[in-house]
This record gives structure tokens, sequence and C-alpha cells, in this order.
């Protein structure tokens, strides 16, 4: 198994999220997303999160996110997205 | 939805899915997935954000307010477009000018003094149901009032209000959009039918119901079991009372009534008016373009526009102009008419007109008596308005409060218009609302304007406070050989000494005389030398009365202080009630009773102790014997403590030795408990510790030489050192053990507590099974505190568990060097006797305040085994399960 790492910021985070769905959907392997720079989620960012999370879900692989922030925690905990993804440090 | 779940799973409803085909509950869900998303996105904006998007709404709410209240209009035939574009602008302006500088987001309310935060938490999705009547109004106010809070909103307006609110929504929507709201914060339900409302209101995914319209909707909202804000209808009474200014009362009630053609549920509904006034009234109101209708036209209007059937409006009136209504009823009226007005002779089903009309209908009921119009007005007040809105014009305050006492209503409106008063801000200060809270009796869970506060979880975050403590001794304490001569200074005219028949034969009392001023008068009131009885307390008083003592001397052991104390407070306080007094507490600042403080008669009281241990000369407790009732009380409270203690060792010299053993034991176990108690302070522990280090040397010199001046000076000073140390730190449970088996076999009070004492350490120092919830206590140090103590007094050992065993040895030491009984088997209790008085003598022990301040709290279970340690006595592994902790010095000084 491989792994991809990808970093997001409050700019970039799309496209980050762009680049793993790609990487996730050409390999076997969990995603690992570095979530130090996000400071905050909005609606189109959570939707690409969610399809990154069903597309793995369909290849069997898993979303691991590290260093994410409280808020955006909380966020992932009310749209119940936490019990699709892992958390790492 | 993003896990697989049945309907019944998200609903609860089990009748949801025989109403709502799949296509329809796949909407509704989707509906609630992306507001549950906007909300949870929104949990991340800052107090900013939210205002921001606030005033862009505001702003398209006002710019915007023509419009829906035509379009409102236009679609539910009801009201008046001029007073619906007035509405949507309070909707949105007034409600602005009232949230634009609250806190919403985060720490919304700091209490300093109270160390209490208030913290915003949003509720997430609420589903809101907003009715006919003030359709666009209601739902500019509902959206400004869920984005102040971070909440997202379903709405599901009346179907006959559909479009307009639906536009409402839409345009509040695309304007807190544009300024950065989350998508899908606000939606609308197409088409909305009964089973959707009843689904979504089922729905796990909904934190709170809002529902603003008929009773209907109201109950189906709190029936769901889903925390809900339900607004329904009410009846509005309105007192004209004979003092009110009567030209503006006309004008107020004319201008509410015909407001919107009245559909707002506050509006006055029937006006009781005095029969002093009632044909004035009239005419102004006449004046001003009602039409007062005759007996017959009362009763067209009560077939017509009342439903016979079910008692309650024609919804074809609501809303409608009086001028139509009279046309439809088949009332001539002049051009113009603004109100119908009907006189009515009653209320009830009997008397038609006597509920809610929507519509510029007034109903009038002319009051021979005040009393009669308060209870006209509380009667229409229960048909079908508890809860809701009242009015009173009047001039006299004390009618208008009484109106406020007697009527159910969340707002009682004062000299102003029912229907604008109550939606608050504009006549008053109430808070601006198109929500009327009705409380309990109208099925409401609050009285209030519904506002932002009600859409927000309120988070208290509370600091442990450190709370206020307290070291309160006598003024004045004078201590050593002659301290006793200081009375020379305390001016007196007339000195009552009480005091015990063995001292007066021993002459004490005369030194004392010696010692007062010359000019004093003084008689000498002789007691028994036991604890004060009711009996001895009240000829003590009458003896003080006679003389009008301005000073008494309590000269004796704690029974003689104790009963001058209590002897002082019914002397100052007659009508002290001591057995009220006397009545439990768990804290002394927070008790029920409440001690004098008004006092008839004022004494100094000066305590001379006689024995070396109770301390009751700086202690604010005096202990009372009702023989009647055979009952002992405890009085406790600060104002008991005398003004003045003269420690002076000469009174103690001739203590015989049990007596000296008795009470310097006593003086010992009230360090040690005070020590480790809850209560205990660095002020405590200062008394504490020097106390036991003193009744360590001394007691034993004191007991094998009576006569040595050194020993009895310093244990007469440990006992009062140690007094001051337990009168603001308490005792534990060591007392409340002493305390039973006193009762119970009479054993002497030090003594009971030597049998105790060695056992009671061990179990204090152990971890508890139950701690003691104490705010004064950090962490549990008792064990700490007792090698803290063995090293004072230079016992050795290298472990806290090794100390406190060494600490108990010492004390196992000395009681055997005071000759001590070490079981209470000794006693010659025989096992029988104690095993049948064990669960008393538990009982007693539990119901006794003295552990309460222990560190530990002693279950029932183990009372039992301490009382059966002290019956067996000493015994193997006393010290068991210490925890071996260092000692950590802060705990002196915590």
């Amino acid at each position: 198994m491989t792994t991809a790492t990808a970093h997001t910021d409050e700019m970039g985070g799309r496209q980050v999220l762009a680049d793993a769905t790609e990487k996730l959907a050409s390999a076997d392997g969990d995603v690992v997303l570095d979530f130090s720079t996000v400071p905050r989620l909005d609606s189109e960012l959570l939707r690409r999160l969610e399809d990154l999370v069903s597309m793995a879900d369909q290849k069997a692989a898993a979303i691991k996110i590290r260093n994410v922030n409280i808020d955006v925690y909380k966020v992932l905990k009310l749209t119940k997205l936490t019990r699709r993804l892992s958390f790492v440090n | 939805m993003s896990t697989v779940e049945t309907v019944q799973e998200r609903t609860n409803l089990p009748l949801a899915t025989e109403d709502l085909d799949p296509k329809r509950i796949d909407y509704l869900d989707g509906l609630v997935a992306q507001a549950s998303t906007a909300a949870a996105l929104f949990t991340q904006f800052t107090q900013e954000d939210v205002d921001r998007i606030v005033k862009a709404m505001v702003l398209s709410g006002l710019e915007q307010s023509a419009y829906l209240a035509s379009l409102a209009v236009e679609e539910t035939k009801l009201g008046v477009m001029e007073d619906k574009v007035i509405k949507n602008m309070v909707a949105s302006e007034f409600v602005y000018n009232f949230v634009k500088d609250k806190k919403t987001v985060g720490v919304i309310r700091e209490i300093p003094e109270r160390n209490l935060l208030e913290i915003a938490e949003p509720i997430g999705v609420l589903f809101s149901l907003t009715p006919v009547t003030n359709p666009t109004s209601t739902v500019l106010f509902k959206c400004i009032v869920a984005i102040k809070t971070r909440n997202a909103v379903i709405f599901s307006p009346h179907p006959k209000a559909w479009r307009c609110c639906a536009e409402a929504v839409r345009i509040m929507y695309e304007a807190a959009l544009k300024h950065g709201a989350p998508a899908g914060i606000f939606s609308c339900l197409e088409s909305p039918t009964l089973p959707d409302n009843a689904y979504l209101m089922h729905h796990k995914s909904i934190g709170l119901i809002d529902a603003t319209g008929g009773p209907g909707v109201v109950k189906a909202a709190y029936s769901s079991g889903k925390p809900a804000l339900g607004v329904g209808a009410g009846n509005t009474p309105v007192y004209f009372e004979k003092t009110a200014d009567i030209n503006s009362a006309v004008v107020d009630i004319t201008v509410s009534k015909t407001f919107d053609n009245g559909t707002i549920c506050a509006s006055e509904q029937t006006v009781v008016i005095d029969d002093e006034i009632y044909d004035r009234v009239l005419k102004k109101f006449s004046d001003l373009g009602a039409h007062i209708c005759d007996e017959k036209e009362t009763a067209l209007l009560e077939r017509t526009v009342i439903d016979p059937g079910t008692g309650f409006m024609q919804p074809m009136a609501v809303g409608q102009k009086a001028i139509d209504i009279a046309r439809f009823v088949g009332l001539k009226v002049k051009k113009g008419t603004k109100l119908l007005i009907a006189p009515i002779g009653g209320v009830g089903r009997e008397h038609p007109l006597s509920v809610e009309k929507l519509f510029p209908v007034l109903a009038v009921y002319r009051a021979k008596s005040a009393d009669e119009a308060l209870r006209v007005c509380l009667d229409v007040n229960h048909a079908g308005g508890i809860g809701h809105t009242a009015v009173i014009f009047s001039r006299n305050d004390a009618v208008i409060r009484k109106f406020g006492e007697v009527i159910n209503a969340g707002r009682i409106i004062v000299n102003s218009p029912g229907a604008i008063g109550a939606l608050g801000a504009v006549y008053n200060d109430l808070v601006p609302t198109f929500s009327f809270g009705c409380g309990t009796g109208g099925g409401n869970s609050t009285t209030d304007n519904v506002n932002i506060y009600h859409y927000l979880n309120i988070k208290r975050l509370a600091r442990r406070t450190q709370n206020h403590m307290w070291f309160r001794v006598p003024n004045q304490i004078y201590f050593n050989l002659n301290a006793v001569e200081n009375l020379r200074q305390f001016p007196s005219a007339t000195t009552v000494i009480i005091t015990s028949p063995l001292l007066e034969q021993i002459g004490h009392v005369e030194i004392v005389r010696r010692y007062l001023p010359p000019e004093t008068h003084v008689h000498v009131q002789v007691i028994p030398d036991a604890e004060p009885e009711v009996k001895v307390i009240l000829q003590g008083v009458e003896t003080l009365n006679f003389y009008k003592a301005d000073q008494i001397i309590a000269l004796g052991g704690g029974s003689v202080i104790d009963a001058a104390k209590i002897m002082k407070l019914k002397y100052e306080s007659p009508a002290a009630d001591l057995e009220e007094l006397a009545a439990p507490f768990l804290d002394l600042r927070k008790r029920v009773i409440e001690y004098p403080t008004e006092k008839t008669n004022r004494a100094r009281l000066v305590a001379i102790p006689t024995t070396s241990g109770t301390g009751s000369e700086v202690t604010p407790f005096a202990v009372l014997t009702d023989k009647a009732s055979g009952r002992k009380v405890t009085l406790a409270d600060y104002s008991l403590t005398p003004d003045v203690a003269i420690v002076d060792p000469q009174f103690v010299m001739t203590m015989p030795k049990a007596l000296t053993a008795d009470t310097g034991i006593d003086c010992l176990t009230h360090g040690l408990e005070a020590a480790v108690s809850n209560y205990a302070s660095p002020y405590t522990d200062s008394n504490a510790m020097q106390a036991i280090r003193l009744a360590f040397k001394y007691l034993p010199i004191a007991y094998e030489h009576p006569n040595d001046e050194e020993a009895r000076s310093m244990m007469h000073n440990a006992a009062c050192i140690a007094a001051m140390a337990f009168a603001n730190a308490s005792v534990g449970v060591n007392h409340a053990l002493a305390h039973a088996l006193g009762a119970r076999f009479g054993i002497a009070h030090g003594r009971a507590n030597a049998l105790l004492l060695p056992h009671v350490i061990a179990y204090n120092a152990a971890v508890p099974t139950k701690f003691m919830p104490s705010p004064f206590s950090q962490g549990y140090v008792s064990h700490t505190k007792y090698a803290m103590i063995a090293d004072l007094l230079g016992l050795g050992g290298t472990s806290v568990p090794e100390k406190v065993t060494r600490l108990v040895e010492a004390i196992n030491q000395l009681l055997d060097q005071l000759r001590f009984p070490r079981s209470i088997a000794e006693l010659g209790i025989s096992k029988e006797d104690f095993q049948q008085s064990i669960p008393g003598l538990a009982q007693v022990a539990f119901a006794d305040p003295s552990w309460r301040s222990n560190p530990r709290m002693p279950l029932m279970e183990e009372l039992v085994e301490l009382l059966w340690k002290a019956y067996e006595g000493r015994g193997p592994a006393q010290t068991a399960n210490v925890p071996q902790d260092d000692i950590v010095q802060e705990v002196v000084t915590r």
C-alpha cells in the first residue's frame, strides 16, 4: 500500500483535495491530508472531502487527516464525517 | 444522509411512511442534510462574520418590505398592505436594533464576580412553521434571529401564505449567501403538507421546532418530543379603568385593533370598561370611527363571525376590514367605519364574541365595580388567552399592579396599544419579536418575547470559586496567670456572674469579684454543673432582666459558658426561638435560619474557663438539653461567641487528674480534627498544630504534676488555641461518634474522644471509600497532614504511612500514660448491650453535624466499624491503606 500525502491551505485547499482525489483514483493506498493550514472549511471544500471519502470507501482505502484544528474537527463531527475519517498526529 | 437509516430511525415516527412517498421523504431528508451541513459550517463563523451577514439581510428586508407586504396581502387576502409594510420594517429594523450589539458567538457574557462565563452554542437546524396572519414579517424576523445565532432554518409556511413566505426566505437567503453564509442555511418547503410537518418535527437532525400559528400547530410541535417553541392563540382582555386618559386609550385601542385588520394575536379582544366612564368611552370610539352595535346587531355578529359549532372565530372574517365584515353580516354602518364594537354581557360559550377575534370586531363589557372588571378580565384571560397578552389603561398604579398580579399573561401592556405594544421596542422596552411565548398556561415553554436567546444553547463555564473563609474569635483574649485582673478595664453597672456551686464554694467567684470595678453591682447566679437545661436558661434570663445586667461573666467549664451564651442570646433577643435556631444546616453561610440581630438589651459576655478542654470561651457553639423532650440541641452562630475570653490558669490549678486527662484529650482531639477538617485554612492550621504540640508536651506533665504552673498554663492556652481552630474549621467524625457514645452510655466527652481517636486517625489517613465533596479542600491531604503533625512532634519515620503510624502509636502511648480505659469493653459495657446499641449509635452519629467537615465521608457501615474498634480497643494494622504520597508543604498553607 502506498500513502499519498496532500497538504491543504485556505487558498489551495480545493486543489489539494482535487490532487488527493486524483491520487486515490490512480493508486491503491491510504491518503493522508495535512490540515495544518486549514483554519476553516467552506461548503465546497466539505463537499469535496465527502466525495473523497466516498471514493475511498469504494476502494476500501482510508482517508487520514493530520493536524486538524478543533473548529474544523467540530464541523467534521457535526456532519458525522469523523466516523468515516481517521485522524493522525 | 450519510448513513443508511430507516425512516423510523430518522424520525421515530411510525406513521410517516404511510403518508409520505419515498420521493417526498428523499426531498425532506435532502433539505435536512443540506441544512445540517450549513449549520455545521456555520459553527466556524465569528461574531464579525455573523454581524456582517445580519446587517446585509436587514437592509435587504427593509428594501423589500413593501414588495413583500403587497405579496402577502395579494396571496392571503388578509390585512392591510400599509400595515404589513410597517410589520416587515419592525421585523427588520427594530429587531436589528435589538440584536446588533448583542454577543451571540463564543463568550457572550462574563460574570467575573461569580467566576462564570456564558458561551453560545448554536442549536443547529430549526424547523420553523409560520402563520398566515403575519407571514413575511415572521419569516424576516426568524431569518435574522437564526443568522445572528448561527442556525439553519427549514421553513414550513402556512399553505395559504406559501408564495410570499417563500419569497421572503429567498430574499433573506440570497442576502445571507452573498455575504458569506453557508449554502443551504435557509430553505422553504415546497407545497408543505401536514405529513411533511409531522415528518420533520420528528426528524432526529432537527434541533428545535419554532412553531408560530394556531393551536393545532403548537400542539403538534410540543407533541413531537422535540424541544419546541410553540406560540399560538391568545385572547387579550383590556381593562379600561375609570382613571384612564379616555382620548388616548380609545385612540390606542383603535390603532391596535385595526392594525393589519386585527391579525396580530396580541390585539385587544374584550374591553372591560368601568361603569363611570362607559358611555363616554363608547362615544369616543364612535367619534373616532367605530360603529357601536345594538343588541340585534351584536346577535347578528355573533352568529356570523363566530362558528357556533366550535365557538372559534370564522376564518373568513380573519384580517378583513370592519366595513367588509359589516357588509357581509348585514349591518348598516357609516362609510369609513374602522371598528365594530359589540357590547357583551359576560364571557364564555353563551357570549360568543368573548373569544379571540383576529379582525376589527371588539367586544365591550360594562363593569359595575373594579372587582367585577378584574373578574371579567380574568375570565377573558382564561377563555383562550392564558399566558399571552393583556392590556390595561389606567392612571392608578395600584390598580395596574393588581391587574399585573391577577392576569396570567406574558405581556401586560400598560396605556398603549396591545398589538404593537406586545411586539416590543415600539411603545415600550419589551424585546422585539414576532413570536409571543405564552408560558405553561398556553402550552409553551416560555413567557418571553421569543428572541435570539431562545435560538441558542447557552453553556455556562463555571470556574471553581475560592470561597470566602473566615477566622472569627472574640475581640479580646487575655491569658497567663492573673489575666483575670483585666476585668478592671470593663466598666459595668450590673454584672451577673454565672457559675457552678463548686466554683463558688472554692472561692473562684471571689477572685473574679475582686477585679471588677468597685462601682459594679454584682449578682451571682449559680447553676448546676451540667449541660444546661431550658429551665436553667430561662431562670438565668429572668435574673439578667431583673438586674438589667450590662455584663455577664461566665465562670466555669464548657457547660457553664454554654449556658451563659444562651442566656445572653435570650436576654438580648427575647423572641429568639431556640428550637428553630438549632435547625440543621450544611453551610453556615447558607443556612435557612438567621440569628436575631435586633436586640432589646445588650450585655458584654466575658468567659473565664475553669477547665482546659472545651474552649467554649472562644467558640460560637452552645449545647442545650431539653429534659422535657429528651433532646440535646446544638446552637451554632458567631453571635454566640463571647466578647472577651480570660484564659487564666489559676482557675485550673485544682482540676482533678481525671478531669485534666479528659479535657486535655478533648483539646487534643479538637486540634487533630481541625487540622484535617475540610474547612481547615492556614489560619486554623497554625492554631491546630500549635495546640497539638502543646498538648503532647504539657498534658502528661499537668496530669502527673498538677501544681506545675507552666504545664497548667500551657494546657489552658492549648485548649483555647485548639478551640480557635475548631471554632473556624469545625471538628469531625471523632466528635460525632463521641457525642453518640456519651449520650447512650454516659461516657465523659473527653474519654469518649480518647476511645475513638487512634481509630479515627487511621481511618481518615486511609484512602476514603467515599470522598467528601468540599469546595474548600484541594485534593485528599489528611494523611500528609497527619505526617506533618508527626514531624512537628518529632516522631520520626521516613514515609507518610510510617509517620501516620508513629502518630497513632504516640497517641496510644499518651492515652496509656493518662490511664485511659482503652476499650469500651473496659468500661463494663457488655458486648450484647453494645451490639444492640450499635444501630442507634450509628444513626445518632450520622445525624450529628460534626462530621460534615470530616475529610472522609463516613458511610454507616464505617461508623459501625469504628464503634466496634473503639469497643474492642487497639487492634492490628490500624494505619493500613495510607497513600505513599510525599509530604507537600503547601497542604499547610493551601
